[in-house]
């Protein structure tokens, strides 16, 4: 049942990128040129997006667990640190420079555009440079306690 | 008068917000795509990958939904060629793992579930994605 519930939620949320126009980078990097030609439509694709669901997961979380699972998965980190705001940076900058981000990139890879697969190979070796990075240091973390 | 390009952002919002509330609301988890896709990859032992293979799945397909209705909507306008395209992948992965999320997890979700994080992360990136552009478009350097 729950694949079958992300099957139908990544349909609509896929849909809705693409409704919406983010799935057109000159229409993402229109938006982000605020010197330029600036097009502010696309603040209304997370304006919209928002006014939906910040109400409806704050009722959703009066509920002690979601319908189908037992539990809600949501991360448990509080602090704003410099991992945070240095990722973000970084993707900021990706995005700035293609104006793809990873939603509109795997939904649109559906259009066969090498250079859109491109992106997307390129997405999951940074994940990946990310993730030994990550894996690495936690082992050197281990290493270190068990000494 | 209604415009239809504002229509279609306000409507294809709304479809997104309900994609991403329906998701937490049924299964309980945060509609983050840069996170379903790279645990999707990185993530393998804990049998997980069936809900966000299929999550995955509907992204392409709600795109072919919706370029099968107005094929207009489905146009890829790209703005740089392959060299751009790979640095900018390459920056894309590499921080939204480092950082936890991306447009989707943090600006929609994490910001529905008012987490500081998130607030914190979806201003950065905004701006530093707004820089970007401007520095590549207006200051001369890269024109």
């Amino acid at each position: 049942m729950r694949p079958l519930v992300a099957l139908g939620c990544g349909t609509l949320f896929g849909a809705g990128l693409t409704l919406s126009g983010m799935t057109d980078p000159a229409r993402v990097l229109g938006f982000l040129d605020v010197l330029g030609s600036w097009d502010p439509t696309l603040a209304f694709v997370m304006a919209a997006a928002l006014a939906l669901s910040l109400p409806a997961v704050q009722w959703v979380r009066r509920h002690p667990r979601p319908l189908l699972d037992s539990q809600y998965f949501v991360p448990e980190q509080t602090r704003i640190d410099a991992k945070l705001l240095l990722g973000a940076v970084l993707f900021g900058v990706g995005w700035g420079i293609a104006g793809l981000c990873p939603g509109p990139a795997l939904a649109s890879l559906a259009a066969g555009v090498p250079e859109v697969l491109l992106f997307v190979v390129a997405m999951a070796v940074g994940m990946a440079l990310r993730h030994l990075q990550e894996r690495r240091s936690a082992d050197a973390r281990d290493a270190g306690s068990e000494s | 008068m209604l415009d239809f390009g504002l229509l279609s952002a306000v409507f294809g919002g709304l479809m997104i917000g309900a994609a991403a509330a329906l998701f937490f609301w049924l299964n309980g988890r945060i509609a983050g795509i840069s996170g379903i896709f790279g645990d999707l990859l990185f993530d393998r032992r804990s049998g997980h990958w069936p809900w966000r293979l299929t999550f995955l799945a509907g992204l392409l397909l709600g795109y072919l939904a919706i370029r099968a209705w107005r094929p207009e909507l489905g146009e890829i306008n790209l703005q740089s060629g392959p060299v751009g395209m790979i640095v900018a992948g390459l920056l894309v992965g590499y921080g939204t793992r480092m950082g936890n999320g991306c447009t989707s997890g943090h600006g929609i979700c994490g910001i529905a579930r008012l987490s500081p994080r998130s607030f914190a992360a979806t201003g950065t990136f905004m701006l530093a994605a707004i820089l970007t552009v401007a520095l590549l478009r207006h200051s001369g350097v890269f024109a």
